[in-house]
């Protein structure tokens, strides 16, 4: 049953890496929206995130995996998990980008114009590696909590860990050992994480927050 | 045919399964949040044995899925014979991840306060447990609200796992509504507009309250 279960972990990596990644690349674009010289683009932005996160990841779910069938466009439930996490994560993602730049002073860009660097340069060199360093600690409690949610997958047909959990106890009435066993191997990959995540914030705080 | 007169239909017709949900929510939080302050306290404490079966709670209720924990109650008791209701079920795995979520916010609120104002309140020969009423309390109370109400946000928002054990909140009546009208798409949308129409207004009137509240701090 142990085995039987953890070949469900396979499901649960990629949906979860594959949303992060998706999400991190598309939540650059959220970012930026958000902090767009456009007022339109802004509201836009807003809006985007606030009805994303405003809503359960399970009815996304729910309106990508069954309602855009409706209307002919007809997902598997992996592409509909991966898409929907894809797109939840890029509001999360981006609203922590968005808090990563904010704690930027303003300084260091203005810094970097007056030495004459392009907006390229200044994006890429001096933006990015420190609003990175700022928000990976919020990234990775972000991708913890994006694994759990990945166990909703199995509510439409993905055959992740709970999803197999349940097969079991249909078959075998033996729940409680099943759910058990998902509990366990969620545990055992969310407590490490976290761990390090803690760590990796304190190694940051010691070594570039300036006064 | 569809109109936005049907579309309202089902928004209403979804309106008994969001009073469920605000029930399941409201019974976990009033369960919850005291769970949560005393595991708080106690894993501050002196007694080691304690402080592990504590710490090991509060870890199983942030570490394992809600999804799970649902389904350990629901599927999993009655292997041991027991047998909950949905609700009751539901009601079991809210509160326990509630408090597991609310712990953490209880203990580091509780850290906030400085150490100088416990000293103070001895050196004017206050009880502890009058120093933790009158002292410690309120002022962790300050910074503990906000992030304690959007805790309970997040676990209105989470009411919908619920669906999966066929308790009939808000996403059980859409897909019940879904398989009798085939218009999974505006009824699904209709959930999502039940659910934004409590949640987006609550994170405002958060984020206003953490501004009142922080004026101060």
């Amino acid at each position: 049953m142990f085995l039987y279960i953890l070949q469900g972990l396979v499901w649960t990596v990629i949906i979860t890496v594959g949303g992060f990644t998706f999400g991190a690349v598309v939540g650059v674009g959220v970012a930026a929206a958000r902090v767009a010289t456009s007022r339109i683009v802004r509201i836009i932005a807003r809006v985007w995130v606030d009805v994303i996160r405003g809503v359960p990841p399970l009815v996304w779910l729910f309106v990508v995996f069954f309602g855009l069938a409706e209307v002919g466009l007809r997902l598997t439930a992996f592409q509909a998990a991966i898409l929907t996490f894809s797109l939840i994560a890029s509001a999360y993602l981006g609203e922590i980008y968005r808090g990563g730049l904010a704690a930027l002073g303003k300084g260091q860009v203005e810094a970097a114009h007056s030495l004459g660097l392009g907006r390229f340069d200044i994006l890429a060199r001096i933006v990015s590696p420190q609003v990175l360093r700022t928000v990976s600690p919020s990234m990775v409690t972000y991708g913890i909590g994006l694994m759990k949610d990945s166990a909703l997958a199995s509510t439409i047909g993905v055959v992740e860990m709970t999803f197999r959990a349940n097969q079991v106890t249909q078959n075998t009435g033996q729940g409680l050992t099943a759910f058990a066993i998902v509990g366990a191997i969620y545990l055992a990959m969310s407590i490490p994480l976290g761990v390090w995540a803690r760590r990796v914030d304190n190694r940051m705080r010691e070594k570039y927050v300036v006064a | 045919m569809m109109t936005p007169a049907t579309w309202f239909g089902y928004v209403f017709e979804l309106l008994p399964g969001l009073v469920t949900a605000l029930q399941l929510t409201g019974i976990s939080l009033l369960l919850g949040y005291p769970l949560a302050l005393i595991f708080a306290v106690l894993l501050d404490g002196k007694n080691r044995v304690v402080r592990w079966v504590v710490l090991a709670l509060v870890e199983l209720g942030r570490g394992i899925p809600l999804l799970v924990l649902l389904y350990i109650f629901y599927q999993g008791l009655p292997q041991v014979s027991i047998i909950p209701s949905a609700f009751t079920a539901a009601i079991w795995a809210f509160t326990w991840s509630t408090a597991g979520y609310g712990t953490e916010i209880i203990r580091s609120s509780l850290k906030s306060v400085p150490q100088g104002q416990l000293e103070a309140a001895k050196a004017v020969g206050l009880r502890e447990s009058d120093r933790f009423r009158f002292v410690v309390l309120p002022q962790a109370a300050r910074i503990a609200i906000p992030p304690l109400m959007g805790l309970a946000i997040i676990m209105f928002q989470l009411s919908s796992l619920a669906y999966v054990i066929t308790l009939s909140e808000v996403m059980q009546s859409a897909y019940f509504l879904g398989t009798k009208t085939f218009n999974y798409l505006p009824v699904f949308l209709a959930a999502a507009a039940v659910y934004a129409a409590v949640t987006i207004p609550a994170s405002a009137l958060v984020t206003s309250i953490e501004r009142r509240l922080g004026r101060h701090v």
